[in-house]
């Protein structure tokens, strides 16, 4: 079988990515352009660990984007005569390279990497977000009134914190936890919070002025419980529903509306793992932030003015509070995506042909004394992303102290 | 000082009773008990086998009775065979007393592994203390490296000895123990052919230079980058005080500086991140054994979890639950020893 030299491979590979180099430098170039106008984001182009972490988290947010363009490979597709094949080897069908190599199934290894930057982009940055509306909308109260609140919210945060990450994922992500309600209630639970949470930041707003308050609270819960229901809806939960006599809510779930989005419940199952592990800290963190920024002035004349308790929190507090939590966020998606490795690592919630890193490294750890690349690939996409995730975080936090 | 560990003591009972019931009820789900039994009996045992086999090993008893055997305050009731009608152990591996007995952790029974068939604390405790050497090993590389990467990066801030390590520590903290094991097995085992890629050996024949290196490098690393962080921020901040700049104005050397007035106080804060390390270390553990397939707690963790054997995985999360609130414990108390300005009222 015919094989190209390594430089024809790095030639290649660089080629193949060309979506992503034309809107790295068309993204990259306008913002460095017009820098000083687009505020903490402008500010990360005036070093060098700031643009390498942006160039990082861009070069994978495109790839992302344009998986099907720059892949040539279907990531599942299987070509039996290139089972464990060298980077580099021509398959003689279709024309195209194994650029990095196949792996134990013939899969190619490059295209199999570049559809697996898509599974972690979108759940790395979304269960992060969910978690931070989680532990944001918690710890606000927890820091603010402290007292008995705090202690309550704290001895549940810590008591999550005190479960070995590892222990937590094998209990809450094994098969069999699909068949019981629990990983819905879990979800249904965790997905009510963004929709509390903007309803009470639009009410404690907007209440002079109810012209804008009635319509920015209807669309949110609308569209809050559309979403919600959409995620959390599926035949088993309608069965189930239907079983406890009550029918008409299974069937209100079961119109076609809510089926626009869905989510597997395995990857649900991930999501609310993931969001069950990290909102704690998140929570740490924001009590913590809160604790300290209540003692300022313009609290105190806020609560002379007789604001609401809730306006302080989320309209003095929490713009307050955005430095840290922006910076704990940048740190907070790199670790996800490590969690989601460990899950895909040890074959929790993913299916096994999923082009995942986690997964793929798994794989290919079984063969790494014999095939290299397997493993090796997605080891380092994995490790470049938290990278250049760790290096904005870094970047974020150096911009937030000169001020 | 007193009454506050005691409070403390307190709260890390109750939060390990909250802990265990909620383990104990997600490994009895029933999902989870239709496994167990068919493991137990035979792959294609009927509904009806199964759920006579679930019956007659008490595992169809009030959850909250369960939970109290469990735990040794509620007695342990023999199960007499319905034919012979003498008192059968539920596993024939395990002894079991023909009489209604106590015994559960509190009487220090942890019950019966049906994975590897033996008593759980036969199975937990060799595991236990080949992980304990695995964390010594960690623990003897990790601490003093980051240590030392933190003093020289914090002890020159915006030096390029800082930026250069700097950029090396948040790097380690981007790799975790998946990534930096095969990293490590391609370049020392494959590549160079100096290490052992597995560590299986160490389990029967001892521990080795080549065995276990590569294990303690690969989890030495992860943990390290965040230590050497905090070292050199807690090592800046000291080197801005005004007792050093009074140090520096009375001639002294920079050395002697460093040395003398600034080590002291900059390591105060990184002892909390080291002993808060020890939980982070138990998800090391747990990927590095898996990796390496070294006989470990972190092993037998996985092999508990995943054939769901009951009472192994709930002495498994006894223990790292006791690891995670022991090491809180002790960097609160040391934190409050090693630095004279908190009082712990």
């Amino acid at each position: 079988m015919e094989t190209l030299s390594t430089f024809e491979i790095v030639v290649q590979i660089i080629w193949r990515f060309w979506p992503v180099w034309a809107a790295m430098i068309i993204v990259g170039t306008l913002s460095y352009m017009y820098r000083d106008r687009l505020g903490l984001y402008g500010q990360l182009y005036d070093g060098g660990v700031g643009i390498a972490g942006l160039a990082f988290i861009g070069f994978w947010l495109f790839s992302a984007l344009f998986a099907p363009i720059i892949a040539p490979f279907d990531p599942i597709g299987v070509v039996p005569i290139l089972k464990n094949a060298v980077p580099g080897t021509i398959d003689p069908e279709s024309g195209h390279a194994f650029l990095l190599g196949g792996d134990k199934l013939a899969r190619d290894v490059f295209s199999r990497m570049v559809f697996g930057s898509q599974i972690v982009l979108i759940i790395a940055p979304a269960a992060t977000a969910f978690a931070l509306m989680v532990g944001i909308t918690l710890g606000l109260p927890a820091g603010y009134y402290g007292g008995r609140v705090d202690n309550v919210l704290s001895f549940i945060a810590n008591l999550v914190l005190a479960f070995p990450v590892i222990l937590l994922f094998y209990l809450l992500v094994t098969p069999g936890i699909t068949e019981t309600p629990i990983p819905y209630t879990l979800a249904g639970l965790f997905f009510i919070f963004p929709v509390i949470f903007f309803v009470t930041l639009f009410y404690t707003r907007y209440q002079a002025r109810p012209q804008f308050m009635w319509p920015a609270i209807a669309v949110t819960v609308v569209l809050g419980t559309w979403v919600w229901i959409s995620l959390v809806s599926n035949d088993f939960i309608v069965q189930a529903l239907r079983n406890n006599g009550l029918g008409f809510v299974g069937a209100f779930f079961d119109l076609p509306i809510f089926k626009i989005i869905s989510i597997e419940p395995g990857q649900l199952n991930i999501f609310v793992a993931v969001v069950f592990a990290s909102s704690p800290g998140v929570f740490r963190i924001t009590r913590g932030l809160v604790m300290d920024i209540k003692t300022r002035d313009y609290v105190a004349a806020a609560q002379t003015r007789g604001e609401s308790p809730w306006y302080i929190m989320l309209w003095e507090v929490l713009p307050n509070a955005r430095g840290p939590l922006i910076v704990d966020a940048c740190l907070r998606i790199g670790y996800t995506t490590i969690l989601l490795g460990t899950l895909g690592y040890f074959g929790l919630g993913m299916p096994p042909e999923s082009p995942d890193w986690g997964t793929a490294i798994k794989d290919g750890s079984q063969l790494l004394r014999l095939y290299v690349w397997p493993a090796l690939v997605p080891a380092v996409a994995l490790m470049s992303f938290v990278l250049g995730l760790n290096l904005l975080a870094d970047a974020l936090r150096e911009e937030s102290l000169k001020d | 000082m007193i009454s506050f560990i005691i409070r403390r003591l307190g709260i890390m009972a109750l939060t390990m009773l909250c802990l265990t019931l909620v383990v104990f009820f997600l490994v009895n789900l029933e999902p989870n008990l239709r496994k167990l039994s068919i493991s137990q009996t035979n792959m294609r045992a009927t509904d009806a086998q199964i759920e006579s086999w679930l019956v007659r090993n008490g595992y169809r008893d009030n959850f909250f009775v369960r939970y109290g055997q469990w735990l040794g305050v509620m007695q342990k009731q023999p199960i007499i065979d319905p034919e012979t009608g003498e008192a059968t152990p539920r596993f024939r591996f395990c002894d079991e007393p023909a009489e209604p007995h106590f015994s559960g952790v509190i009487q220090g029974d942890f019950g019966c592994s049906t994975r590897f068939k033996v008593p759980v604390a036969e199975r937990l405790v060799p595991a236990l203390q080949a992980t304990g050497w695995l964390m010594f090993y960690v623990m003897l590389v990790m601490v003093p490296g980051a240590l030392l990467v933190g003093i020289f990066a914090g002890m020159r801030e915006g030096s390029r000895t800082d930026r250069s390590l700097s950029v090396a520590s948040i790097a380690s903290t981007a790799t975790p123990e998946y990534v930096s094991g095969v990293i490590f097995t391609v370049i020392f085992a494959s590549w160079l052919g100096i290490l052992n890629g597995s560590a299986a050996t160490a389990t029967r024949e001892g521990i080795t230079f080549t065995n276990f290196t590569l294990p303690v490098m690969t989890m030495a690393i992860y943990g390290m980058g965040y230590i050497a962080r905090m070292t050199r921020a807690s090592m800046a901040e000291v080197m801005t005080a005004q007792y050093i700049r009074t140090a520096r104005l009375k001639g002294l050397t920079f050395s002697s500086v460093v040395i003398k007035h600034a080590l002291r106080n900059a390591l105060i804060a990184p002892f909390t991140v080291i002993m808060l390390q020890f939980p982070w270390l138990l998800t090391g553990v747990v990927i590095v054994e898996a990796m390496f397939r070294y006989q470990g707690f972190g092993f037998t963790l996985v092999e508990a979890a995943s054939n769901n054997d009951i009472d192994l995985l709930l002495a498994c999360a006894l223990v790292s639950v006791v690891v995670v609130l022991v090491t809180q414990l002790l960097s609160d108390v040391g934190y409050a020893f090693l630095n004279p300005r908190i009082r712990v009222s």
